[in-house]
C-alpha cells in the first residue's frame, strides 16, 4: 500500500461547494473535496447521508442546483453519464445494473463500446478492419475475464449468476472502459468474508497495476481503513471530516454521527 | 453422425465469435441451404412456392425488422404495416420513375426511404418508453395508411388506387416481377436476397450496433453510464428496423402479391408481425424465421384439418376459430416459453450434446 | 420536478386552442367569401366531437381501472367491448328483455375475468409488464374470435329505447340554436353517472380502499392480508362491465360490429394525454380527442383529403407525448439509481 501511496499524484477531480436537493429535501449541502490521481478514496457516512447521490453527481445522472465539478482540469456544473464515460468515468451500482439478457463477455465488450469505432457499414460486413477491431476488444476483455477469475462463466447469461459473481462482472465492466476513475457503490455489499477478500484484492490490484483512480462507498469498516488511502465521511448531506484512516476514526464528530449522539 | 463439439478446438477468438462455431451446425446449414437452393425449385410445384415458401420469405425479412427493433432494442412497435406499406410504395415510386434502376437497388433505396420514416417516428422514443411508445409507433401505424391511401401520386393516379409490380428482371432473362416471372425465380432470388439481409441483421447484433441495443434493452440507465448515447442508439435501431421492414413491405408487394392497395398493410399486418416474433423468439434472428414459418403455416394447416373434419364448415368461421387460435397460442408461449421456439430449438440442441446421457 | 398543479396551464391551452382555431376559422371566412363558417356550426361539431369523446372516455377508463390495479395495459379493452355488446345483442335477438339482457351480459363479463384471471394473469404474474401486454393482444384474438364466433360478424342492431330525436338547445345564443342527437345527450349523462357510481366505490367501499392499496403497492398489498388474485377478478369484471356499458352506447349508435374493437383503440391516445393512472384524466383526454378530431376533421380535413381522423388523435398523441410524456395528470416518473 505504501507503494501506491508514493503514486499518489495531482487533484484529478475537484467537487467544490456541490449541492442537491430533490423538490424539499436536501441530498447534499455544499460538499466540497478532490480525488487525486492513483489514490483509493472511500466515502462513508450513516445510511441516507447522501452517498450515492455524490456519485450520482460525480457521473452526471444527478444535475447539481449549485457549486462546480473540476475534472481534469475542466470546470463543468453537469453534464450527461454517457459524455461523464467519454471522459473516462466509469462505476458500479449499489444494485448491481448487469444487462441481464447478456453473457458475461457481453457485458464485458459494453464497457469497451466506446472505444470501438468502425461505422455500422464494417460492421454489417463483419469483415476485415470490424473484425480485426472486434478480435482487439476480444482479446481487451479476455485479459479483464482473466484477471477478474471468470473465465467459466464468459458465455453465461448474467441473470443466472449468483450476486457475487454478478458484482464481480459488474466490475469486469467498468474496468474494460479502461477508466481514469472508478466510482463503486459498495462494491462489498450483501457478499461473505471470503467474497469480500476476493473483491479487496482485485480493487488493490486494479489500483496497483492499472493504476486507476478508485472512489468507493462501502459500509464495512474493517475494509474502508484497509484499503483506502483517504477517507471523507458523510453525514446528513454535509462533509464532516476528510483524512488519513487513521485520522478520521479518531475524529469525535465522525464517532457521534455513527453512535447517534446530539448533531 | 453424433452431435459433439468435443475436439473441436478454437485457436482465434474469431472462431470463437463465428456464428456456427460448432463444425456440426456449419455441415447441417451447409446442407440445408443446399437443400433450400437446389432440391426446392426442383421439386416444390408452383401452389408450394407461391402461397407457402415466398411469404415465408417476406415474412421472415419483416419479423427480422421488428427483432431488431422489439426482440434487441427493447422498443414496442405496432406500426410494422405502415413502414411496410412505406417500402411498397417508395418502391412503386422508384421503380416507375426510373424504369432503368436495377431492381435490387430500387428494393434497397425503398428500405433507406424507409429508414428515414422510421427514424421520424422513433424520436418520441427518447422521452417514452414501453406502453407509451407503442401507442406512438400506432400514430406512424394510421398515419403512413392514411397518406398511400389518400394521395393518387403514390399510385400513379390509378383509379384502383392499387400498385402492380411492373416487370422487371434480376439478370437478363429471369424476372422477378411482372406476369412473366416464374415462382422458381421469383423464389430462389428472395432466397439468396433474404440470406444475405439476415446475414447484415445477425452481423450488426452480435457486433457495436446490437450490444448497445440490448445494452439499452436490459437497463437503460446503465447503458447510458457505460457511454452509450441513447439518442443514437433508439433511433439506429428504428432506422435500421425500418430499413428491413421497408424491404420486406417492397417485396410483398413487388414479388409476392405482384399488385397491392395501402389497405393491404393496416394493423392486422404489425400484429401478424409481432406474434411472429413473439412464438419464433424476441431477440432472436433464428427465431424470426421460426415464428414466420409458423405463423404462415398454422392458417394454412388449420384451414385443411378444419375443411377436412367438416367440408360444409364456412369461411367465416374458419377465420375466426384462426384469430383464436393465434390469441390462444400468444398466450400459451408467453407463459410456456417467453423465448420462443428459437429457445426451445436452443434447448434441444444443448440436450443433443449430451445425448443419450441425461446431464 | 414539476409542481403538482402543472397541468392547469394545458387545461387551459387545449380548450383556448380549440377556440382559436374557431377564430381562425371566422377569419377565413371573413377572407374567403366561397369558405363557409359560423359559430352555431362551430359549436354544433365541437359538441358533437365532445360526445364521441365521452365514448373514447368510456373505454379508456376501463383501462385506467386495470391499469392502476395491476400496471397492466390492457390492449384487450376494445375487443372486450365488443365481445360484450355482441352477447346483449345475442341474448336480446333471443327474446330476452333489455334489462336482463344487460344483467346476462354483466355476468358474462365477470366470467370473463374470473378465466382471465385464472389463464392467463395467474400464470404470468411478475412477469415483465411488456409481457403481459402481449398477453392482452392474444385476449383481443381471443375475444374477437369467439365473440363473432358465438353471436356472428355481421352488423347488428341494439336498441334498448334512447331516444334519438334531434333537438335544439341554446337558441338564445346562437341564431336557430344548436342541433344535438338526445341519443348523445342520454349517452354522455350515462358516462357521468358511471364515472360517479366509481368514484364512490373506490372513495368509500372496503373493496375500494383495497384495490387503491394494490394500485400503490403490489408487495405491500399482500402483506397486510389483501387477496391480490380477488382484488384482479374485481377489477378485470368492473373494467368489463363498464365495457359493457361502453359497448351497448356505442353500439347503439352506429351498430354492433367488427370495427368497434378498432374504433377503441383510440382510447390509447386518450390515455396518453390523460395519463395512464388518472380517471379525471381518461375522461378530460376523451372529451380533448373527441373534441379535437372532429373539428379537425370538419374544419381541416378537406384541405388534406379527409378522413384525418384516422390518425388525427394519435398524432395529437405524439405532439403531445414530446411536451409532456406523463400527460396531464400522470405522475412524473422520477427515476432512481
Amino acid at each position: 500500500m505504501s507503494e501506491t501511496r508514493d503514486r499518489i499524484g495531482d487533484t484529478l477531480l475537484a467537487v467544490e461547494n456541490v449541492s442537491l436537493a430533490f423538490g424539499g429535501v436536501r441530498a447534499l449541502s455544499e460538499v466540497s473535496f478532490e480525488i487525486r490521481e492513483h489514490e483509493i478514496l472511500a466515502i462513508i457516512g450513516p445510511n441516507g447521508a447522501g452517498k450515492s447521490s455524490m456519485l450520482n453527481v460525480i457521473n452526471g445522472f444527478y444535475h447539481p442546483q449549485d457549486g462546480a465539478i473540476t475534472y481534469k482540469g475542466n470546470k463543468r456544473k453537469q453534464m450527461r453519464p454517457h459524455h461523464a464515460a467519454a471522459t473516462g468515468i466509469a462505476r458500479t451500482f449499489q444494485n448491481i445494473a448487469l444487462f441481464k439478457g447478456m453473457s458475461t463477455l457481453d457485458n464485458i465488450m459494453t464497457g469497451r463500446l466506446l472505444k470501438m469505432h468502425r461505422n455500422f457499414l464494417w460492421q454489417a460486413l463483419y469483415w476485415g478492419p470490424a473484425l480485426r477491431e472486434e478480435m482487439e476488444h476480444r482479446e481487451a476483455a479476455e485479459r479483464i475475464i482473466d484477471f477478474l477469475e471468470i473465465q467459466s462463466i464468459r458465455k453465461t447469461p448474467v441473470g443466472r449468476l449468483p450476486y457475487g459473481l454478478q458484482k464481480r462482472v459488474e466490475l469486469g465492466r467498468a474496468l474494460a472502459a479502461e477508466p481514469d476513475l472508478l466510482l463503486l457503490d459498495e462494491p462489498m455489499a450483501g457478499m461473505n468474508v471470503e467474497e469480500k477478500e476476493d473483491m479487496c484484492r482485485f480493487i488493490l490490484d486494479v489500483s496497483d497495476e492499472f493504476g486507476t483512480t478508485i472512489a468507493l462507498i462501502e459500509h464495512d469498516m474493517g475494509v474502508v481503513m484497509d484499503i483506502s488511502d483517504r477517507v471523507i465521511v458523510l453525514d446528513y448531506g454535509r462533509k464532516i471530516a476528510d483524512g488519513t484512516p487513521d485520522e478520521v476514526r479518531g475524529n469525535p464528530a465522525v464517532i457521534d454521527a455513527y453512535l447517534g449522539v446530539s448533531h | 453422425m453424433l452431435y459433439r463439439e468435443a475436439g473441436q478446438f478454437k485457436t482465434d477468438y474469431a472462431a470463437d465469435q463465428a456464428i456456427f462455431p460448432i463444425l456440426q451446425d456449419r455441415i447441417f446449414l451447409g446442407l440445408f441451404l443446399l437443400l433450400a437452393l437446389v432440391a426446392v425449385p426442383l421439386l416444390a410445384n408452383e401452389y408450394w412456392l407461391s402461397t407457402i415458401l415466398i411469404p415465408f420469405l417476406v415474412f421472415s425479412l419483416a419479423a427480422i425488422g421488428l427483432n431488431l427493433l422489439t426482440g434487441y432494442c427493447g422498443q414496442l412497435s405496432l406500426g410494422t404495416g405502415g413502414f411496410m406499406a412505406c417500402g411498397a410504395f417508395f418502391a412503386f415510386k422508384l421503380a416507375t420513375a426510373f424504369p432503368d434502376l436495377h431492381i435490387a437497388v430500387v428494393f434497397l433505396l425503398a428500405g433507406v426511404g424507409t429508414a428515414g420514416v422510421g427514424i421520424l417516428f422513433g424520436i418520441p422514443s427518447l422521452r417514452i418508453k414501453g406502453f407509451y411508445l407503442a401507442v406512438a409507433t400506432l400514430a406512424a401505424q394510421f398515419f403512413l395508411v392514411w397518406v398511400f391511401n389518400k394521395f393518387p401520386w403514390w399510385v400513379n393516379y390509378s383509379s384502383s388506387g392499387v400498385i402492380s409490380a411492373p416487370a422487371r428482371e434480376i439478370v437478363p432473362g429471369f424476372f422477378i416481377t411482372g406476369t412473366q416471372a416464374s415462382p422458381v425465380t421469383k423464389y430462389v432470388f428472395l432466397l439468396v436476397f433474404v440470406a444475405i439481409l439476415a446475414l447484415v441483421a445477425k452481423n450488426l447484433v452480435r457486433g457495436k450496433m446490437g450490444r448497445s441495443w440490448m445494452a439499452i434493452r436490459d437497463m437503460d440507465i446503465a447503458a447510458e453510464i457505460v457511454g452509450i448515447r441513447p439518442l443514437h442508439a433508439k433511433l439506429s435501431a428504428f432506422a435500421i428496423s425500418s430499413f428491413f421492414i421497408g424491404i420486406a413491405g417492397a417485396l410483398w408487394a413487388f414479388i409476392y402479391t405482384g399488385s397491392v392497395e395501402a389497405l393491404a398493410f393496416q394493423i392486422d399486418r404489425s400484429f401478424q408481425v409481432l406474434f411472429m416474433i413473439i412464438i419464433g423468439g424476441l431477440g432472436s434472428i433464428l427465431g424470426s424465421f421460426l415464428g414466420a414459418a409458423f405463423i404462415v403455416l398454422l392458417p394454412i394447416f388449420l384451414n385443411n384439418t378444419m375443411l377436412a373434419v367438416d367440408p360444409s364448415i364456412s369461411t367465416a368461421i374458419v377465420s375466426h376459430i384462426e384469430f383464436m387460435i393465434f390469441g390462444a397460442l400468444i398466450i400459451l408461449f408467453l407463459i410456456v416459453e417467453p423465448h420462443g421456439l428459437a429457445r426451445l430449438w436452443q434447448i434441444t440442441k444443448e440436450k443433443l450434446r449430451l445425448w443419450p446421457f441425461p446431464y | 420536478m414539476t409542481a403538482p398543479r402543472a397541468f392547469l396551464p394545458w387545461l387551459i391551452a387545449v380548450p383556448v386552442a380549440i377556440g382559436s382555431i374557431g377564430l381562425l376559422f371566422q377569419l377565413l371566412g371573413g377572407l374567403v367569401p366561397s369558405f363557409f363558417f359560423a359559430w352555431g356550426y362551430y359549436f354544433e361539431v365541437l359538441i358533437a366531437g365532445l360526445l364521441q369523446g365521452v365514448m373514447y372516455s368510456l373505454v379508456a377508463l376501463g383501462f385506467v381501472l386495470i391499469f392502476k390495479a395491476s400496471s397492466i395495459f390492457n390492449f384487450a379493452q376494445g375487443s372486450m367491448a365488443l365481445f360484450a355488446a355482441l352477447t346483449m345483442v345475442g341474448f336480446m335477438e333471443m327474446g330476452v328483455w333489455w334489462p336482463f339482457a344487460f344483467i346476462i351480459s354483466a355476468g358474462v363479463m365477470v366470467l370473463v375475468a374470473v378465466v382471465i384471471e385464472r389463464v392467463v394473469l395467474r400464470p404470468l404474474v411478475n412477469q415483465d409488464h411488456i409481457i403481459l401486454f402481449m398477453a392482452t393482444i392474444g385476449i383481443f384474438y381471443i375475444l374477437d374470435g369467439l365473440g363473432q364466433m358465438l353471436w356472428g360478424s355481421d352488423v347488428k342492431v341494439l336498441d334498448i329505447g334512447i331516444p334519438r330525436d334531434p333537438m335544439f338547445a341554446l337558441g338564445a345564443i346562437f341564431e336557430g340554436g344548436i342541433l344535438i342527437n338526445q341519443y348523445d345527450f342520454v349517452a354522455a349523462l350515462t358516462g357521468g353517472v358511471l364515472v360517479a357510481v366509481l368514484a364512490v366505490f373506490f372513495q368509500y367501499t372496503r373493496t375500494g380502499r383495497a384495490l387503491r392499496a394494490v394500485a400503490d403497492d403490489h408487495q405491500a398489498a399482500l402483506s397486510v392480508g389483501i387477496p391480490l388474485k380477488t382484488i384482479w377478478v374485481i377489477v378485470w369484471s368492473v373494467a368489463g362491465i363498464v365495457a359493457l356499458v361502453a359497448g351497448i352506447i356505442w353500439g347503439g349508435k352506429a351498430g354492433v360490429q367488427f370495427s368497434l374493437a378498432l374504433i377503441a383503440l383510440k382510447a390509447l391516445p386518450v390515455l396518453i394525454l390523460g395519463g395512464f393512472t388518472s380517471i379525471p384524466g381518461a375522461i378530460i383526454g376523451g372529451l380533448i380527442i373527441g373534441a379535437g378530431e372532429q373539428v379537425a376533421e370538419v374544419f381541416l380535413g378537406h384541405f388534406v383529403g379527409g378522413a384525418i381522423q384516422d390518425w388525427f388523435a394519435y398524432m395529437l398523441a405524439l405532439v403531445f407525448l414530446v411536451f409532456r410524456p406523463q400527460g396531464l395528470f400522470g405522475e412524473r416518473i422520477i427515476e432512481r439509481v
